[in-house]
């Protein structure tokens, strides 16, 4: 088949990695699940998934020898990489979740746990609108105000260059962010139905076009 | 806005969907394939897959089927039925389930809830209590199916699950199962006002118009019911025509809305007058991908 790109998801034990890769191989037809440091070469754009907790999530990555072939294709080969739900807060500074945890550094930021309001029940679960604050490739042909599903506690904090979308949940919380190459949205596009679909297959696009 | 939830729930007995009718008659469906596609198609918010015949048969849920499932699933999918330790959940998870309902083995092992906790997350572990009016006026929670009872307060088992480290309650009222007179609003309130987790209410919606009720009065998060989305075409558009209707601010992303359309006091679709009919233009729908 013509135009397949090679789309990786790293498996570090952790996460719906299932779900990331069925909508995946509805969008490109190949996908594939890799959890060794070999793997991740030729890979032309990498899904950093997960459901769980930073620290874990971290040591995983570590114990797997993962951390170094990814900053390599990610800063040094600029790979496309989208970070979902707790892959999007790896790609932070660090986390307070579990103590203080470092991260990837691919996006200047920290992770902090969503203060309590009351009347704002937490986790902030469900479906959440999203408003776009930059014309971005992954949000190409859809409409601006679209809701897509969230389930986290702990939220990115950063610097407004890298910020793309947010929801608000009687606080501002960064839904999209992006340097260069590297995206992160807290939402969990893979379940969002067809918006969701949409956002991933402007992914694969956003993909093609680097590859021109 | 967050929105309000409307979620499916898909009963599983014996590898075959089914209704249940106060947890102790059950109505065959059919295939589960043909209801998760159709509900997801039909905007539903979540789904929820539980194997009701798993933990008292000492087994787990049919992974194959879990997968064949997840694949034409694309949002949130929470399954329940068998769990019994952490391998379990990392099992349900690596074949497409999102998170994963607890209840009699909760129970009978709270640590669990913990330890399922701190390796996945909290908004992974949703608690399922199926309560009951006890005589006294008390809620009571029963297990193993709703077949017997404990000394849990309702309200208690709710908190202690809460401060262990679960994301959700789904609450069930096993009086009001299968009863289609609507949500026990009093159980709901009294769990909406002790805990600070989202609360899914279920048991007892007969008809569309019962769902505000559960979000409005008692407060829940998101909705769900089981037996009324069987059998109606559009059924969980047409709920969330009636919640958008009742105020509920709840996702709408489907082609087909029914707005303007009216709704009888059961919540059901009205018939268009021939007049109305007339004037309708047929138009094709965007292509979706799913």
């Amino acid at each position: 088949m013509e135009n397949l790109i090679n789309i990786k998801i790293i498996d570090y034990g952790m996460g719906n990695i299932q779900s990331v890769k069925n909508a995946f191989e509805l969008l490109n037809g190949k996908v594939e699940i890799i959890s060794g440091p070999s793997d991740i070469k030729n890979a032309d754009g990498i899904i950093l998934p997960g459901v769980g907790a930073f620290s874990n999530a971290i040591k995983n990555l570590k114990e797997r020898k993962l951390i170094e072939p990814l900053k390599e294709a990610v800063i040094d080969q600029k790979v496309p990489l989208l970070g979902i739900c707790l892959g999007m807060q790896l790609l932070a500074d660090n986390s307070e979740e579990g103590g203080n945890n470092e991260g990837l550094s691919f996006i200047a930021g920290k992770i902090c746990k969503i203060p309590y309001m009351q009347g704002y029940r937490l986790p902030h679960v469900g479906w959440n609108d999203v408003a776009v604050k930059k014309k971005e490739p992954l949000f190409r042909n859809i409409i601006d105000k679209g809701s897509f599903y969230f389930v986290h506690s702990y939220r990115f904090e950063c610097d407004d260059e890298f910020v793309v979308a947010t929801t608000n949940y009687g606080q501002n919380i960064n839904a999209v962010v992006r340097k260069e190459n590297v995206f992160g949205v807290q939402f969990h596009p893979e379940r969002s139905q067809r918006k969701g679909l949409h956002l991933l297959a402007n992914f694969v696009n956003y993909i093609k076009g680097t590859k021109i | 806005m967050l929105k309000k939830r409307l979620i499916a729930c898909l009963l599983m007995k014996d590898d075959l969907i089914v209704q249940s009718i106060g947890f102790n008659r059950y109505l065959p469906i059919g295939n589960p394939k043909f209801p998760l596609e159709f509900l997801n198609k039909w905007d539903v918010d979540e789904i929820v897959l539980l194997d009701i015949s798993a933990y008292k048969q000492k087994r787990k849920l049919n992974l194959k089927i879990l997968e064949i499932l997840s694949k034409s699933c694309f949002v949130p999918l929470t399954v329940g039925g068998g769990i019994t330790s952490v391998d379990d959940v990392q099992k349900y998870i690596r074949s497409g389930a999102d998170k994963v309902s607890i209840n009699s083995s909760a129970i009978n092992n709270s640590k669990l809830i913990t330890q399922i906790a701190n390796i996945f997350g909290s908004q992974c572990v949703v608690v399922s209590m199926d309560c009951k009016l006890d005589k006294d006026g008390i809620y009571r929670i029963y297990k193993d199916s709703g077949k017997i009872p404990t000394n849990l307060v309702a309200s208690e088992w709710a908190k202690e699950a809460e401060s262990l480290g679960a994301g959700e309650i789904f609450l069930n009222s096993i009086d009001r199962d299968g009863s289609k007179i609507g949500y026990d609003n009093n159980l709901i309130k009294e769990i909406t006002e002790t805990v600070s987790i989202p609360i899914i209410a279920c048991g007892g919606v007969g008809d569309f118009s019962h769902f505000a009720s559960g979000i409005i009065k008692g407060g829940a998060s998101a909705v769900a019911a089981g037996n009324i989305f069987h059998y109606i075409e559009h059924s969980t558009i047409i709920a969330k025509m009636n919640l958008l209707q009742s105020g509920v601010d709840i996702r709408m992303d489907s082609e087909a809305t029914y707005k303007g359309r009216e709704f009888d006091k059961n919540g059901r679709l009205m018939m268009m007058s021939r007049e109305d009919l007339s004037k309708v233009e047929f138009t094709r729908g965007k292509e979706n991908i799913i």
